[in-house]
């Protein structure tokens, strides 16, 4: 691996000195009618240092980081700030000129490799395009050169061959270290890192992270890591700030936010990120982020803030220093206490007696076969979480249960009685039994149908109820998932992502089923949305006497939600045992790799 | 446990709270593409339907030389036998309206329901209905119609079928994607989990989400039926009586003496020519709306 010497004179290569970092000061950026997407904001990133930017969907961090290199999604300007890089005000600059700073003295590493690399256009020769725009070194041997070193600091194979191939040709994760290659490749002072691993496995996750990290060091630029997951981020940056409805909220060193938050939105948002060791109980944040012309005049947090007094609606508290490096955007700041850390009290799943029995299971698409021979027990009155990566054959096992999958093999029963594959084969007494909710909220309700109309379908058609009596059961049942019955008359369009799941959550349990398959339902939610529903599902399991199949491929989520985790690899159970037993003494090298690999928030 | 969900009502922050979304048709109608060609249609359609109460005459009736352009007291002279040209055209519109939206009903209809055949079987229905559509669209329409009228007796059913024949290989083409990509969608599985009818689920799921492409088809199959159906007039091929005003019938008649008496010719070209520039406009003032071009940037 051939990296750039740093010994050897400034002159034989064109690595330029980073030393300056960047200072964003009252940044804002605004719709053309002049409402503020993001406002105040203000950055510092040293150079060779990591920010991370977190806020959930709608906060703007996306904005933010854009902004940074001079630029802003359709519709909206930078309306004011400046953004300091090397002591030039980026804002400042010519759309020709601002050309010429990116992708050399500035960088992006976009979400989806997948759509960011061109794919008839070789990888190597993807890298290149960027040193010959910016012509970078003293000819074409140099930028031969530097190509192959940029793919030895992503740690990709440097031999002529790699660099031939088309992105097709590689993985995930080889996809997006090339991303990171070009990126780097001219030795920028700003790298913007935009959410670069939320489409790859955690394993992946980690090996790209380091990347980043040892790239940001060597190099000794500045890089932004944004990200809506606070556990990814605590473990790849220096400092972090929180981003809340437009402005900064908190900002500290990593490990001080996380531990010692002092305002209330950090402390709320480090409760609901799931916590591998199992330390703290999961806890949602109630309410919504307001969207952008819809925010209080006050502190943005307030209507949500259960420490908020009159005096926080009064003005935007500013940006203060509350310990050494340390600043918060909150009156109260004194009184935020960190997030709880309590003694779960982990529950032990009623052994025997199962209620779902999946024996030699083997399912297929067409000629390529997903499940081999797989057998699970799901005992009644408990959550068995199902755990794998994409492509594992999790969806596939969970849609042959639900009856949405026919070309299996093997034998499913529920309660003692044998389960035919596809659900029309099935008693209308087993369909109403067994309930699914779908993964994305946006997919899984038809944006013709009211949302009662949806929700009471299940009762119309496996229960036979009309009339009077459904739409009594309907209201009851938005009633009891924290929605109201006047929800009934909205279309799901008018729902937030959170809102939407919970009447998927509805919708399946109003059929009164005894079996829920629940298939990464938070996936697409923000964490503090994510929090809530896993409590709602964890409330219903208690009342209703509900079994759950929890699907997913968030090792960290499963710690706080079940009792029970199979883990599924290449289509096979690869490790089968109760939760706690699973965390503390994991068996197989697979089910070690998972535990050593997720980011946790730092402890 | 309670502590940890949100009280009913957050909503209300992040959503908004007034109706859904508008609808495709009053987004499309918002645009000056759409206003400019509903008023285009409107205009031609106005005169044909008010036309046959306001004209002058009987739409048989000789009341001059032939192909006479300057009669006194007739706005455009007479025809090629005589008759006033301008009772003629106020006459002649009704005819192609109706035999038009016939043909577009029945073709869009035919194609939707072969769609939704093909696009939720997931067997080889879907293979032989695609298949044989893929035979009919290696005819262009005109010949497809000339070739069933000249098998079958031209009359006004024969024309409507053959042209809506000539539609719905096209339409079942276009709103199969539609339907596919729908029957692809979480909703429709949860459906299906139900055990719910096939049929019931593309009545009930399928149909109301692709209810965009369809009235972009319904529009863009008007105007190709208007050029069908005066095409097959002007060849006298429209079934009807043979001294009934129409205007395609009023082209072919007229356009021998075109040099001396162009209004026979000229009144029904630009008529259905506006129509089809106005009903094309509406078509891609729809379609726009449901590609979401016309949308102003997210918020």
């Amino acid at each position: 691996m051939s990296v750039v010497d740093p010994t050897a004179p400034l002159s034989d290569h064109p690595r330029r000195m980073n030393a300056g970092g960047l200072q964003v000061r009252g940044l804002r950026v605004e719709t053309r009618a002049g409402v503020a997407v993001v406002d105040g904001v203000d950055l510092d990133v040293p150079a060779g240092t990591v920010l991370g930017l977190v806020g959930e969907s709608g906060s703007g961090k996306t904005t933010v980081g854009t902004a940074l290199l001079g630029g802003t999604r359709r519709g909206l300007r930078i309306a004011g700030g400046s953004v300091l890089l090397e002591g030039i005000d980026l804002t400042t600059l010519s759309e020709v000129e601002l050309r010429g700073w990116r992708g050399s003295r500035v960088s992006y590493v976009p979400q989806d490799p997948t759509t960011a690399l061109d794919p008839a256009m070789r990888v190597g020769k993807q890298v290149r395009e960027v040193l010959d725009c910016h012509d970078y070194g003293s000819g074409p041997d140099a930028r031969a050169q530097r190509v192959t070193e940029a793919f030895g600091e992503v740690g990709l194979p440097t031999d002529g061959e790699f660099a031939l191939r088309y992105p097709h040709q590689l993985s995930g994760g080889q996809q997006q270290r090339v991303c990171i290659a070009i990126a780097f490749a001219t030795w920028p002072a700003l790298v913007v890192l935009d959410e670069p691993t939320t489409g790859l496995d955690v394993t992946t996750q980690s090996l790209v992270l380091d990347t980043v990290r040892k790239l940001t060091q060597q190099h000794g630029c500045a890089a932004l890591y944004i990200s809506h997951d606070l556990a990814v981020v605590s473990t790849i940056s220096d400092e972090v700030a929180v981003l809340y409805a437009g402005s900064v909220v908190e900002r500290a060193p990593t490990e001080q936010l996380v531990h010692r938050p002092r305002h209330p939105y950090t402390s709320r948002l480090v409760a609901a990120v799931p916590d591998l060791a199992g330390r703290r109980a999961l806890t949602g944040i109630p309410g919504g982020a307001p969207s952008p012309g819809a925010r209080p005049p006050g502190c943005r947090f307030e209507p949500r803030c259960t420490l908020a007094v009159d005096e926080c609606a009064r003005g935007l508290p500013p940006l203060v220093p509350v310990a050494d490096d340390h600043l918060a955007r909150c009156i109260r700041s004194a009184d935020v206490s960190p997030a709880e850390v309590r003694d779960r009290d982990p529950e032990v799943g009623r052994a025997a007696d199962p209620l779902l029995r999946v024996e030699g299971l083997s399912a297929r698409y067409g000629k390529v076969s997903v499940l081999h021979g797989l057998s699970l027990d799901v005992p009644r009155g408990t959550c068995v979480a199902l755990l794998g990566e994409s492509g594992s054959g999790k969806t596939t096992l969970a849609r042959t249960i639900a009856g949405l999958h026919r070309d299996a093999e093997g034998t499913l029963s529920l309660a003692g009685e044998r389960l035919p594959f596809g659900s029309h084969e099935r008693t209308r007494q087993t369909r109403a039994a067994i309930a699914y909710v779908f993964q994305n909220p946006y997919s899984s309700l038809n944006p013709r149908r009211t949302v009662g109309d949806s929700v009471g379908r299940p009762l119309r058609v496996l229960r036979g109820v009309r009339g009077a009596e459904l739409d009594r059961r309907v209201g009851e049942m938005l009633d009891r998932v924290y929605l109201s019955s006047h929800y009934a008359q909205r279309y799901p369009d008018q729902l937030s992502g959170g809102e939407r799941q919970r009447v998927a959550v509805a919708r399946a349990l109003i059929s009164e089923p005894t079996l829920l398959v629940c298939d990464e339902i938070t996936s697409a939610l923000d964490v503090s949305v994510q929090a809530n529903l896993v409590g709602l599902i964890e409330e219903f399991r208690h009342e209703l006497d509900l079994t759950l199949l929890f699907v997913t491929h968030d090792i960290a989520l499963v710690r706080n939600v079940a009792q029970q985790v199979a883990v599924l690899q290449a289509g096979a159970i690869v490790e089968n045992a109760p939760t706690e037993r699973l965390f503390t003494d994991p068996q197989h090298a697979y089910t070690r790799e998972l535990l050593e690999t997720t980011p946790n928030l730092v402890s | 446990m309670s502590a940890l969900v949100p009280p009913a009502g957050d909503g209300g922050v992040t959503a908004p709270v007034a109706g859904q979304t508008p609808g495709l048709l009053r987004r499309s109608l918002a645009t000056g593409r759409t206003r400019a060609g509903l008023a285009i249609t409107m205009l031609v359609v106005a005169v044909a339907v008010v036309g046959p109460f306001v004209a002058p005459g009987g739409e048989t009736a000789i009341v001059g030389p032939p192909n006479a352009s300057e009669v006194p007291g007739l706005l455009f002279g007479t025809d090629v036998t005589g008759r006033d040209v301008w009772t003629r055209f106020l006459h002649g519109g009704i005819s192609v309206l109706w035999l038009s939206a016939l043909c577009t009903l029945v073709g869009v209809g035919a194609g939707l329901l072969i769609a939704l055949l093909a696009g939720y079987s997931r067997t080889w229905v879907d293979e032989i209905l695609m298949r044989t559509t893929d035979v009919f669209l290696a005819f262009p329409a005109i010949v497809l119609a000339l070739l069933f009228l000249a098998i079958f007796q031209p009359s006004a059913w024969t024309v409507i079928l053959t042209v809506a024949l000539g539609h719905a290989p096209r339409v079942a083409r276009v709103m199969r994607s539609a339907v596919l990509d729908v029957a692809g969608r979480d909703y429709v599985r949860s459906a299906e989990s139900m055990g719910l009818r096939r049929w019931s689920i593309r009545l009930g799921d399928l149909l109301p989400n692709v209810t965009g492409p369809l009235m972009v088809e319904c529009g863009l199959r008007l105007t190709y039926s208007i050029g069908l159906v005066a095409g097959l007039g002007f060849l006298g091929l429209s079934g009807l009586a043979i001294d009934q005003a129409d205007w395609g019938l009023m082209i072919n008649e007229g356009r021998t003496a075109f040099t001396v008496q162009p209004w026979p010719v000229l009144l029904p070209v630009t008529a259905i020519g506006l129509l089809t520039v106005g009903t094309n406009l509406i078509a891609d003032g729809i379609a726009r709306a449901a590609a979401g071009t016309d949308r102003e940037v997210g918020e």
